[in-house]
């Protein structure tokens, strides 16, 4: 089943606030290897004028997972899970994540477009902060393998 | 701190060498909550056609970038960050997978005092990403 063309430009419903704790933070920071004191120690993130320590900048995959969960379930998308793969993805900042922040995540399909058998899908989420103030854009491309 | 204007194109600001083992993949599905199984069962792996597990892309993204982060010494000023997921890192169960990190200024931009900094990411020889740029503040 081929991607829905008409994916293009819906936009989901805002995903349920995510708390960003601090050992979270400090967990991805492990996994990724992440060595900067400002993404574990509290006083060297403060230090560095920030309230709590800062997420790594791909930390932010946890939040947009929670908009690309809706996108595949859409019922009338024609996504097959088992066929998707990464293509690309980038984080555009207008300031960084850290602990204690209260983020809220809204999908819009930017594009769908068909390429030798395969779909494409450009899906950007927009991450805001409780005050509802942009924090970050995380945008990442599909690759639905068509039947071979 | 680093100073915008004595950065050169081309110039080599930092390197990185990251060794993955299957625990390492345990770990960052964890952190992250990708729990496919392609990235900790080679039979899942091999049932739809790979060689076995392989790397998470977003890990391979997640610490491509940490040597920028030590070089600017914060994290948060890393404004922009994208790549193209170009080839599978497969991770063997005994020998694990060795990721190496180059750096290097693509352009400065002295009047947003921000300059883009090119990843190469290489395993066995071959790049794994391509157009990985981070977008570093300076100010």
């Amino acid at each position: 089943m081929p991607v829905n063309p008409e994916l293009q430009g819906r936009v989901f419903p805002p995903t349920e606030p995510y708390l960003v704790g601090r050992e979270k933070i400090r967990e991805f920071s492990r996994a990724v290897f992440a060595s900067s004191p400002i993404n574990t120690d509290v006083t060297a993130a403060r230090a560095a004028g920030y309230t709590d320590v800062v997420a790594p900048p791909t930390f932010a995959v946890v939040v947009q997972e929670l908009t690309l969960r809706q996108l595949l379930s859409e019922p009338d998308a024609g996504i097959d899970f088992t066929r998707v793969v990464h293509g690309d993805q980038r984080f555009s900042f207008t300031r960084p994540i850290v602990a204690g922040d209260e983020l809220t995540a809204t999908l819009t399909v930017a594009s769908v477009k068909s390429l030798g058998g395969h779909s494409m899908v450009t899906a950007e989420s927009s991450i805001v902060d409780a005050e509802g103030a942009h924090v970050l854009t995380a945008i990442s491309t599909l690759v639905v393998r068509g039947d071979e | 701190m680093v100073q915008l204007a004595e950065l050169e194109v081309g110039q080599v600001v930092a390197e990185g060498e990251f060794h993955l083992t299957r625990d390492v993949l345990v770990h960052y599905a964890g952190a992250s909550g990708d729990f496919n199984p392609i990235h900790y069962r080679d039979e899942v792996a091999q049932s739809v056609g790979l060689p076995g597990v392989l790397a998470h892309g977003m890990l391979t993204m997640g610490l491509a970038v940490q040597p920028v982060v030590d070089w600017i010494g914060d994290p948060a000023r890393v404004v922009d960050y994208q790549v193209r997921f170009t080839r599978p890192v497969p991770v063997d169960a005994a020998e694990g997978a060795t990721l190496t990190v180059v750096a290097k200024i693509g352009t400065v931009d002295v009047e947003s005092s921000t300059a883009r900094i090119d990843l190469t990411v290489t395993f066995g020889g071959e790049t794994v990403l391509g157009k990985a740029q981070v977008r570093v503040s300076l100010a």
